[in-house]
């Protein structure tokens, strides 16, 4: 059984139809890599694979590890092991980064019948953490993302995966805003989390950030649809010929 | 509308009352007789309602529609559970004042203890033995503080000495025992030239207390280059109604550090009316209403530069769910003599339902040229995609609300100058949305 399966994906935002029959399964331990034109729908997907309101499915199902996700409150996803690194991460002032994550870590344990960690152990945890991700610690002291840079959210979004371990991991256009070593950092990040058991989707307009996370699978979206599957082969031709044959097709 | 009825309803009603309340009044002919001068003043004018303009949004008539009979004086059993009922909003090292049902009681209070250069003397023993007329004046015309003056049974008259420092806070507690009565306390308090002083004031409800009317006001002077931390919790029960005033009046190069929060209460109204009298002050003032049901809370603050060289900041934040009313009405007056005034106030309101209500008046009257004064003021829903965010790594939505609420409201309670009275007003913040849950 796939962990993750998308199955004629259907998804209208103020009865536009933006998804339309988007079919897609991940299996554990793979990377995928999604790539496709500004306004294709990858965000979207995410999303609705999040559990963001706003998003109506109108047809097709989502399972994950057989079970009907889209049922599930958003916690409800994040507990059960989906995290999604958002390509646009939100400030939250007032909202110390420390306890959010330490809110949010032991609301996680608390659903899955887990202890909640202790306060050393945890900030031990973070600690390790960060410091493999070379966040400082006055940065974790700040609200949530308030008053950092691209790269920083970013690489927050990754901290908060690293520290989450999720089973299924989607991120958003992780690289984009990042400069060259910041990518790099985030990229080995990503890598030290590839594991038999978890699986990643990776969004990206650029085959670089794929030179660092070398997907299994890479899928083209195009209007809304999976329109090609192929190896990581497939992400240099579309940076060699780019989407214009795909436009077509879809 | 049956206009007669209306009448009885307001004016007859509060003359019984005050008829029945004379014999607990103290004082001599002369402060009878002012006592019948300030009820006169009031019964000229009624309850407020929503055609005086300061009372536009807070209409009493239709919200509390008549003055209950004073609450007897509080027994054995009373004071039982007052005390009780403290227990739970002490403050560590705090000297206590409490008065009950209107009536100040030593054997609550901490008044030997209160501090060097302090000292506390019960209203109506001053009203009875010094005939202090003024304590029963200011320069207002509102009618719930001439209200207040006719019917004050007790109070603290509270003197802190030039230069003192306390440190320990002065805590004044005023605790509900009594079902549908009404209790009215004035207190005055006069805090010396470079005191350092830090004042909390508590309104609760004993167990066993509910549809109970408060009227209190506090009339206080602070002296030149004193320092002043106030903070003031009404916590009262869900069916009672509170109308309390503040006449404070601040000298020369004073800091004056003031913060409110309403956390229960039918219908609460905080006025606060703020002179400056002397140049090179410092305000904060600053509040917090946390509403639910059906509950109705006023913050009215008028703060009125008559002199040169202030600076006034007012930070205020409401948390409206359910039914819920919050009203905030911030006036800045800047006289033509107060040249380099700088006032500020920004309010936001944080509705969490649809039927929540939030009306905000500022109005700034300057008749000075070289000024810089400002206002602003937001009123909207929890923001959907913060609420996502935090729910997407994990929070249940009411824990992330809870989250939000608190990051919202802490851009006033973060105001308070004094770091424990900061953490008592946290937790204070954190038991409503815990309860909310
Ligand atoms: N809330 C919304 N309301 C209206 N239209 C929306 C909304 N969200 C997305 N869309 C539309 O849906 C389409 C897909 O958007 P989406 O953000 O999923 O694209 P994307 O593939 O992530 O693009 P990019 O590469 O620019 O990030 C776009 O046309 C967008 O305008
Ligand atoms: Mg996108």
């Amino acid at each position: 059984m796939p962990l993750l399966e998308v199955k004629d994906l259907h998804v209208c935002v103020e009865d536009r139809e933006i998804l339309h029959g988007l079919s897609l399964n991940v299996n554990e331990g793979e990377v995928h890599a999604i790539m496709g034109p500004n306004g294709s729908g990858k965000s979207t997907l995410s999303h609705v694979i999040a559990g963001k309101p706003g998003y109506e499915v109108t047809e097709g199902e989502i399972l994950f590890n057989g079970e009907n996700l889209l049922e599930m409150d958003p916690e409800e996803r994040a507990a059960k092991g989906v995290f999604l690194a958002f390509q646009y991460p939100v400030e939250i002032p007032g909202v110390a980064t420390m306890t959010f994550l330490r809110t949010a870590l032991n609301a996680q344990r608390k659903a899955r019948g887990e202890a909640e960690y202790s306060t050393p152990d945890f900030l031990k945890k973070v600690r390790e953490v960060a410091k493999s991700l070379n966040i400082p610690q006055d940065m974790l002291k700040r609200g949530v993302n308030v008053g950092f840079s691209g790269g920083e959210k970013k690489r927050n979004e990754v901290l908060q995966m690293a520290l989450f371990e999720p089973s299924l991991c989607i991120l958003d256009e992780m690289d984009s805003g990042l400069d060259i070593d910041a990518l790099r950092i985030a990229a080995d990040g990503v890598n030290a989390l590839r594991s038999p058991k978890r699986a990643m989707v990776v969004i990206t307009h650029y085959q670089r950030l794929l030179n660092y996370i070398v997907p299994d699978v890479v899928h083209v979206m195009s209007r809304g649809r999976v329109v090609k599957t192929g190896g990581k082969e497939l992400a240099l031709e579309l940076e060699a010929q780019g989407y214009a044959q795909f436009e077509n097709a879809a | 509308m049956n206009v007669a009825l209306a009448k009885t309803g307001t004016g007859s009603t509060a003359s019984a009352v005050f008829a029945a309340a004379r014999s607990r009044l103290s004082g001599n002919a002369e402060i009878a007789e002012l006592c019948r001068q300030a009820f006169e003043t009031y019964e000229r004018l009624g309850l407020p309602h929503r055609r005086i303009e300061e009372w536009k949004y807070t209409d009493l008539r239709a919200l509390v529609r008549e003055v209950l009979p004073l609450a007897p004086a509080p027994d054995a059993a009373a004071l039982a559970r007052a005390g009780a009922a403290i227990k739970a909003h002490a403050i560590d090292g705090a000297r206590r004042l409490v008065l009950v049902d209107g009536v100040f009681v030593p054997e609550l209070s901490d008044v030997a203890a209160v501090g060097a250069g302090v000292s506390v003397r019960e209203l109506s023993d001053v009203l009875e033995t010094d005939a202090r007329g003024d304590l029963l004046q200011t320069a207002s015309t509102d009618a719930m503080i001439s209200l207040n003056a006719a019917m004050a049974t007790d109070g603290v008259v509270l003197t802190i000495a030039d230069g003192a420092e306390l440190a320990a806070p002065i805590h004044l507690i005023h605790v509900a025992t009594a079902a549908s009565a009404s209790a009215f306390t004035r207190s005055h308090l006069s805090i010396g030239n470079g005191a350092r002083v830090t004042l909390v004031e508590t309104f609760i409800a004993a167990e066993g207390a509910g549809a109970y009317q408060v009227n209190d006001a506090v009339i206080l002077w602070i002296g030149d280059e004193a320092d002043v931390s106030h903070v003031r919790l009404m916590a009262d029960a869900s069916d009672a109604v509170n109308i309390t005033s503040q006449v404070v009046t601040v000298g020369a190069r004073v800091k004056l550090n003031f913060f409110n929060m309403t956390s229960g209460g039918a219908v609460s109204r905080l006025q606060g009316f703020f002179t400056l009298a002397g140049e090179g002050s410092e305000l904060s003032i600053n509040g917090v209403n946390l509403l639910k049901d059906k509950e109705h809370g006023d913050l009215t603050l008028v703060v009125d530069h008559t002199v040169p060289g202030c600076t006034s900041r007012e930070t205020f934040r409401a948390v409206i769910d359910d039914r819920a009313h919050s009203v905030f009405q911030g006036r800045i007056i800047v006289r033509p003599d107060a040249q380099k005034t700088d006032g500020k106030m920004m309010t936001r309101a944080l509705l969490l339902s649809d039927e929540a209500e939030a009306d905000n008046k500022p109005e700034l009257e300057i008749f000075a040229d070289d000024v810089a004064c400002g206002h602003g003021a937001t009123t909207g829903a929890i923001d959907e995609s913060l609420l996502f965010y935090l729910r997407a790594r994990g929070l249940p939505e009411k824990e992330a609300q809870a989250l939000l609420i608190q990051a919202f409201v802490g851009e006033a309670i973060e105001q308070i100058a004094n770091d424990a009275l900061r953490e008592t007003v946290e937790d204070a913040a954190q038991r409503w949305l815990e309860a909310r849950r």
